[in-house]
């Protein structure tokens, strides 16, 4: 079942390559729409408590006692529920902006969400690396052609810096490779099955998590993300920030954690200090930034940080907020970039100076633009409470049970800092909400016309997703909750060897 | 030895083909003489025909690896020899000339890949080597050509003087030409002779020089830059997998009791030729010269395949020598096609090449992603298979360097696929679309195909060897 999941948007992409006039939107929001029928099904009869479900396996390198094999469990869900719900909307958010050659656009998106899926539900080490690398190309092509000004050296940049940080991946995984026993296997399971030494661990800990770090990206491998994310064209910023970010953080949960236990647990203090030195440096320079798509790029790198700190705090709270705040900040973040698209179709400019008074002319966008602007500041009822309140329970945690190993300031100062994200978001999303909504009109925002019917089929889904995961979140908690616990202890036993 | 028969009857043919007023007969025949040669290579998988020993007297051997080899040296020159089609038109050049000597050159080549003797070896590098020299003369009113074919006859046969050197001290050492005479002094005697290590070394360097492995490379550039097109292709593709499958069956038959001897150097020879073949890849303004430069940083990770040592190596080293000629014979071919309209070599001549001819924009950003080792193209797994094999032998700085340089070698080929759909074409004149003959199209098509094709499904070559 699983390889349908991969299989249709790939085929799809094939076709909508070959349609060379503006019916291809069409026929990729078709696609995408039954890929995304395809997993509410797959949720629907996914059983929390089991462990892989759907799988396909089949001998791909027999030579080499390489597997095919893809599968859903716990932990690979909430990424793939987010993948195929997104990418609908984000195909039709780029409906009303036109784009040459829009067979190639659309095909490149559905390209990547094969990917996408693929490297969420791969249980094998190199299908995994293969997905991995097949959602970078199409990306940097659809930064790269349809992107702003400076594109070429900025998705350059983008580009080498990411495939660096895989090749440093790719030897770590056939590291590990060579070191399970037999004629070798490169499943996920054997993987977890290694009972590797603490020099290996170190080893394979540094070749990983830089990738990882720089998909992200955590500080200061993050140089390449706000140019990217800025240049890139609206909805690739989008398929960025909403989905390939979480490939980072999937991977740090599902190929790095339980891999290198002690390497992760002694580095968990470096980690987490990179992490909230990301967080509050993003929202700083975001809090002065002057066009909008910028301040969410910096407040997406900020939000990073809190989900990373989260993971490696070593508890079961943190961790499954960080499975929730991967969902949520991908829906909101998608919803955001929208509006900002929005407005600079309407108005031509991203600039907060030019901006203003929108909210006049335009009540329904206000109103959704406020929810998912709220839920992205993280006010109870909206998914962004749930996500963060869980991170920073963990975060907590982990300094409070650190008291011993640090010093009580630093201790409490991890915390308390990690706390000061909702500060300073609430800080950067309100003086942004207030300088392009309210206040004076402007010149340019004289005649602004309110959301479209094909804006507000985006929009008011994602707004009410924001509502429904904040009102409920259990829905989503309970899919992933049995697979954390497991990991985690799994993870602390090995620790503990 | 069925394809060396056929090559060489074939070749004469050609000659007499030549004759002929109809040029196309000639274009049409030298293809299919690769291609009953292919088929006939093919059904001695198995059985092979080695005429016995009172004819062969032991001087070479078809086995399965040979057979391989030959597999894919002649599926390569079946790629190159449609690009030769503006030969045909062309008064100025001799074309039944060239497809005869392609052919003898090829009978070097399968020589070199089924030797069990060094001096059918030394024949066979001679054999490929001198239709080289005279082929990349080919283009006799040119400077640069003349010159090219000066400067690799020169440095050519100075390495071929050396090779000579070394196999007569290990003539006079083991007492034999022989792979399994030399194996059995190897193996059997106590001391060794320092004459062995000695003629081993220059045999190995006078190999090395033809593979152009650092510090032996510096006629590389400019003999690939000088050459007429389709004969760089050859080059880079032919000579080098016959160069590292020769090298490679050297070592692994008669000289593997004595890998502490060479292995040491090895590495580091082969880290500094990824090393200087990258980093001075970067630097380059024309495309034929990256790809010359790009050429050397390959010869470097196929060292690293022989250094490696094991039974993966031979695999490791047919289907990265595979995929490495499928995309360079794609990548030259699009080149050619380029620069006989803008009459320029550069980077700047694809500018925009996407918007006229998405068709060969296409084949030259797999071929470019395949040479960078992108997933989703044979190049990714060639590169795997080599980083495996070099696990396994512990070789562990070196791997992180070879991947450290793959990610330069991303931003020379890169700069192609930048320049093709991200530049703007410089003027109306370059902004036509190429008329891309048919013949290209098949030889382009096939190359692309195979190259996403084994990236897939490695294992269609891996399973082979296994």
């Amino acid at each position: 079942m699983t390889l349908w999941l991969v299989l249709i948007p790939l085929i799809a992409s094939l076709i909508v390559f070959f349609i060379r006039n503006e019916q291809a939107k069409r026929i990729a929001l078709l696609f995408s729409c039954l890929e995304l029928i395809l997993g509410v099904y797959l949720v629907a009869q996914f059983d929390p408590l089991k462990k892989l479900q759907f799988e396909t396996n089949f001998s791909w390198i027999a030579s080499a006692g390489i597997n095919f094999h893809l599968g859903i469990d716990g932990i690979g869900i909430l990424p793939v529920i987010l993948t195929v719900l997104l990418v609908p909307f984000i195909i039709l958010s780029a409906f009303e902006t036109k784009y040459e050659k829009p067979n190639v656009f659309y095909g490149l998106i559905l390209l990547m969400q094969a990917s996408l899926v693929g490297v969420f539900t791969a249980q094998g080490a190199f299908a995994y690396y293969l997905f991995w690398e097949g959602a970078l190309i199409p990306v940097y092509f659809l930064a790269a052609i349809w992107g702003g000004e400076n594109r070429i050296r900025v998705t350059f940049k983008f580009f080498i810096y990411t495939v660096f940080g895989s090749l440093l991946m790719l030897i770590a995984l056939v590291y590990m490779y060579m070191q399970t026993p037999g004629s070798h296997s490169d499943e996920l399971q054997a993987f977890y099955a290694l009972g590797l030494s603490k020099n290996t661990q170190y080893i394979i800990f540094i070749g990983l998590f830089i990738a990882f770090a720089i998909k992200m990206p955590v500080f200061p491998f993050h140089t390449w993300q706000p140019d990217t994310y800025t240049i890139s064209p609206t909805p690739a910023t989008m398929l960025l920030s909403g989905i390939m970010l979480k490939m980072g953080i999937y991977s740090v949960i599902r190929w790095l954690l339980p891999v290198t236990p002690t390497a992760v647990w002694d580095n968990s203090t470096i980690v987490m200090t990179l992490a909230i030195i990301g967080l509050i440096y993003g929202a700083i320079i975001a809090i002065q930034q002057k066009d909008i798509k910028r301040l969410l790029a910096y407040s997406s790198f900020s939000h990073v940080g809190l989900m990373v700190a989260g993971i490696f705090a070593f508890n079961h709270v943190g961790l499954q907020g960080a499975m929730i705040q991967m969902l949520a900040h991908g829906i909101n973040v998608v919803g955001l970039f929208f509006v900002v698209d929005i407005i600079q179709r309407r108005t031509g400019t991203r600039n907060l100076a030019d901006l203003g008074g929108i909210t006049q002319s335009a009540p329904v966008l206000t109103v959704l633009f406020a929810i998912i602007m709220l839920g992205s500041v993280g006010l109870p009822l909206t998914n962004g409470f749930v996500g963060e309140f869980m991170l920073l329970i963990g975060i907590f945690k982990f300094s409070y049970l650190n008291f011993a190993v640090m010093p009580l300031a630093i201790a409490i100062s991890v915390g308390v800092l990690a706390g000061s994200t909702l500060i300073f978001g609430a800080v950067y999303m309100l003086r942004m909400f207030q300088g392009v909504m309210f206040g004076e009109k402007t010149l340019k925002t004289a005649e602004f016309k309110d959301v479209t019917v094909s804006e507000a089929l985006v929009l008011v889904p994602l707004a009410i997703l924001v509502l429904v995961m904040g009102v409920a979140p259990n829905i989503f908690i309970k899919l992933s909750e049995p697979a954390t616990k497991e990991l985690l202890d799994f993870v602390i036993s090995k620790i503990n060897k | 030895m069925l394809s060396i028969l056929l090559l060489s009857v074939f070749g004469i043919a050609n000659l007499f083909l030549g004759f002929l007023k109809n040029r196309q007969i000639l274009f049409v025949g030298a293809i299919l003489f690769v291609l009953i040669t292919f088929g006939a290579n093919l059904v001695e998988w198995g059985n092979p025909l080695d005429f016995g020993a009172s004819i062969n007297k032991g001087m070479m051997a078809t086995d399965k690896t040979s057979v391989l080899f030959t597999a894919v040296l002649l599926f390569t020159a079946f790629l190159i020899m449609p690009l030769s089609q503006n030969y045909i038109q062309d008064k100025e050049a001799q074309p039944a000339e060239y497809y005869a000597i392609l052919l003898f050159s090829l009978v070097g080549a399968v020589m070199m890949v089924s030797y069990e003797s060094l001096l059918m070896l030394f024949v066979g590098i001679e054999i490929l080597s001198i239709s080289m020299y005279v082929l990349t003369g080919a283009n006799k009113r040119n400077n640069r050509s003349n010159e090219a074919a000066m400067k690799y006859f020169l440095q050519g046969s100075f390495a071929t003087g050396i090779f000579l050197f070394g196999v007569a001290l290990l003539y006079g050492s083991t007492g034999g030409f022989s792979l399994s005479k030399i194996q059995e002094y190897v193996s059997s005697t106590p001391n060794i002779s320092p004459m062995l290590y000695l003629g081993l070394m220059f045999t190995l360097v006078g190999m090395l020089f033809k593979v152009s492995i650092a510090p032996f490379h510096f006629w590389t550039p400019d003999v690939y830059d000088g050459a007429p097109t389709l004969f760089t292709t050859f080059m880079s593709t032919i000579v080098k997998t016959a160069g590292f499958a020769a090298l490679f069956k050297l070592l692994s038959s008669s000289f593997g009791n004595v890998y502490g001897y060479w292995q040491t150097g090895f590495i580091t020879l082969s880290a500094l030729t990824i090393v200087v073949g990258n980093l001075t890849a970067v630097y380059q303004q024309s495309f034929k010269r990256m790809m010359a430069y790009s050429s050397i940083s390959h010869a470097g990770y196929l060292l690293l395949a022989v250094t490696a040592f094991n039974e993966r190596s031979s695999s490791a080293i047919l289907f990265y020598s595979l995929s490495y000629s499928l995309a360079t014979v794609c990548a030259f071919g699009v080149l050619m096609l380029v620069s006989a309209k803008n009459h320029n070599e550069e980077y700047n001549s694809f500018n925009g090449l996407a918007k006229s001819n998405p068709f060969l924009a296409l084949v030259m950003t797999i071929a470019m992603l395949s040479l960078a080792g992108i997933p989703l193209t044979s190049g990714f797994f060639g590169k795997l298979w080599i980083f495996i094999s070099a696990f396994e032998r512990g070789m562990y700085w070196v791997m992180v360097i070879a991947a450290l340089m793959s990610a330069v070698g991303l931003y020379y080929y890169f700069k192609v696929i930048i320049a093709m759909y991200l530049k703007e074409p410089h003027s109306k004149e370059t902004d036509t679309k190429i008329e891309v003959p048919t013949p290209y199209i098949i030889a382009l098509l096939i190359g692309t195909i195979l190259t996403v094709v084994l990236g897939l499904l490695p294992d269609t070559i891996f399973g082979l060897l296994k």
